[in-house]
């Protein structure tokens, strides 16, 4: 199982993350999200943020939660590589999110999300757990 | 039978889908669209358009302009207008990047006196006017400054020094729009607004130095001050973070009252609120804090421009004659009057990825242009020519005073990467006389000009079905991409 792969849509980029749990899929999506920005292979963990969010449902949950990666990224001036989820009941996400400030001369510069959205947003779980989200850019 | 066999053709460039396709429309969709393009346009789109049309209090016609292509729930290239007696205000109508806009600046500068600097005047914009993903503005504005630019826009940047008060004439609402009041704006809308303010963003957003390539229309070029041959610069640029966080704030906070409010919708992102209610008015005065915001970032950006043209050519900028013909908003919704069949009522007009194009006569059109209609700036991409057309009375009478927005996407990125190469794409600009600087490679490659759709045959369709006549054709000498 990879943990995350991209999707083509005409003017954006879509991807799908995977997990065993909810928790794993949602980690692997901040990979995904952080891929699209940049490389997470050259991110170090130098400096970590915690948040916590609580939705109406899990699809609002994912939502929510990729928003508040942007949110930390532009805010922070940071890029993350290593993501700790924990979600009770679904809808009640405590987030760890590692990673370090933006250094242009050391972090590759790819693309700048503008928002998530709604398009085609699901949560599915069959033997694992599949997301999917599109992303503005 | 699909839905694109439904649609009649009304004359020649436009298409009606009839109000009785679908029980649940009411109003018509209207398609200005040339032939090649119908025949190429996603179904999608057309379902957009459709689902528009089924929104409360929506009047006339649903619009898709020659650029039309899918967006998330509205589409983009739309134009649709709704009552504020029984209409729908929606964040979707919008788009993330509110007031995403274009503004172009004169001189009285030849390609002949700019030819030896070009190089110096694009590495200098380039490192002066921030850009790309991760960029900060040059200036931190304080907690309580925010605030000053959301609720005033361009006029905040006017009086803190950033261009001329005079600038303020030509720009759409003057740069300000009174709605706007920053105390319902989120806190993390503010935290993103204040380090990116004064950078120009990143994906299609670009800083261009042109030429006046060809003109199309004497009287109206004057009018505008447009002469062939004449230096110009384009910036399209937005609300950057701040725009699209009120955007989502919105989207969740209509994502409950569209079933609060019993409204039906086709799409998740077509959430909406009755104009009357209170969640629909504090989204028309954020949307007007993020319009603001962006006018403020592309008037900050405007006094940049000019003080790098005064460094590296030794003149003033007033000598120069660095006027701005004008700024244009092609994501906002604006409340306007317009006349429905035969009666006036005031409307609020979405716009998403569309340009107000209007017509003679119209006390918003800033005076001098009053007489011929106001300037409609529409941007190619990377390496291509832009346009200047003017507003039109066809444009007031069918489309509330609306036309296109320039060239949409019809290459995905990652298609894009593998067809084109960053350092071929450079040297072909090169062979063509102009210069390219980006942050990086990927953007180059994501923004080839084959990646998009061909913007000479959407200003043409502008023109010929007369919602907007062309003016002056301007080709780039030099791009900054972030």
């Amino acid at each position: 199982m990879k943990n995350f792969e991209y999707f083509d849509v005409t003017a954006d980029i879509g991807f799908k993350s995977y997990g065993k749990n909810l928790n794993e899929a949602f980690e692997n999506a901040g990979m995904a999200i952080f891929n699209i920005i940049s490389d997470t292979d050259d991110i170090d963990l130098e400096r970590e943020i915690t948040f916590e969010i609580t939705s109406e449902d899990e699809v609002s949950l994912l939502y929510d939660y990729l928003e508040e990666l942007l949110f930390y990224h532009e805010v922070e001036f940071m890029l993350f590589s290593e993501f700790h989820v924990e979600i009770d009941d679904g809808l009640h996400l405590k987030a760890t999110i590692k990673g370090e400030a933006i250094d242009w001369d050391k972090h590759e510069r790819k693309t700048e999300i503008k928002a998530i959205t709604f398009h085609k947003m699901h949560v599915k779980k069959t033997d694992v757990v599949e997301l999917q989200a599109i992303v503005d850019l | 039978m699909t839905i694109k066999d439904e649609i009649k053709k009304v004359r020649d460039n436009v298409y009606e889908i009839p109000g009785s396709f679908n029980k649940k429309m009411r109003a018509s969709g209207r398609l200005y669209i040339d032939d090649e393009s119908f025949e190429a346009l996603e179904e999608g789109a057309v379902e957009q358009i459709v689902n528009v049309a089924c929104l409360p209090g929506v009047q006339r016609y649903s619009i898709g302009l020659p650029d039309i292509h899918f967006g998330y729930g509205f589409p983009i290239g739309g134009v649709a207008a709704f009552s504020l007696r029984n209409g729908i205000v929606s964040p979707g109508g919008v788009g993330f990047d509110i007031n995403c806009g274009v503004r172009l600046i004169k001189s009285n500068l030849t390609e002949e006196d700019i030819k030896d600097h070009l190089d110096e005047l694009t590495e200098a914009l380039f490192k002066n006017i921030p850009s790309g993903v991760g960029s900060k503005g040059k200036i931190r504005l304080g907690e309580d400054e925010i605030n000053d630019v959301l609720d005033y826009g361009a006029e905040w940047a006017v009086e803190n020094g950033y261009g001329w008060p005079e600038d303020l004439e030509v720009l759409e609402e003057n740069g300000r729009m009174i709605d706007a009041d920053s105390s319902i704006v989120s806190d993390k809308a503010k935290k993103r607004g204040i380090p990116q303010l004064g950078s120009l963003g990143s994906g299609n957003h670009f800083l261009e130095i042109q030429v006046v390539d060809e003109i199309y229309d004497e009287k109206a070029a004057e009018v505008f001050g447009l002469e062939k041959g004449m230096i110009v610069v384009m910036i399209h640029s937005g609300s950057r973070g701040c725009g699209h966080q009120i955007c989502s704030d919105y989207l969740r906070i209509m994502d409950k009252a569209y079933k609060n409010y019993k409204i039906q919708i086709a799409d998740r992102q077509l959430a909406c609120a009755p104009l009357d209610s209170k969640e629909a008015q504090n989204y028309i005065q954020a949307m007007a804090a993020a319009a603001n915001y962006a006018w403020a970032n592309r008037q900050m950006m405007t006094h940049w421009i000019r003080e790098t043209f005064e460094e590296i050519l030794g003149k003033t900028a007033k000598d120069m004659e660095m006027d701005i013909v004008y700024d244009v908003a092609h994501n906002i919704a604006k409340m306007e009057t317009h006349k429905v069949f035969k009666n006036e009522m005031e409307v609020l007009v979405h716009r998403k990825g569309a340009t107000r194009a209007f017509g003679p006569c119209r006390e918003e059109v800033p005076e001098k242009y009053r007489e011929i209609g106001q300037p409609v700036l529409i941007p190619g991409t990377m390496g291509t020519a832009s346009y200047v057309l003017r507003g039109t009375e066809v444009a007031m009478e069918e489309t509330f005073g609306s036309t296109a927005h320039g060239a949409g996407r019809v290459l995905s990125r990652s298609k894009a990467k593998k067809e084109y190469d960053a350092d071929k794409i450079t040297d072909d600009l090169a062979s063509k006389g102009i210069k390219i600087k980006a942050t990086s490679k990927h953007v180059i490659e994501e923004e080839a000009p084959g990646a998009y759709k061909d913007v000479d045959s959407v200003v043409r369709v502008s023109d010929s079905t007369g919602i907007a006549k062309l003016v002056a054709k301007v080709k780039p000498l030099s791009v900054c991409k972030g």
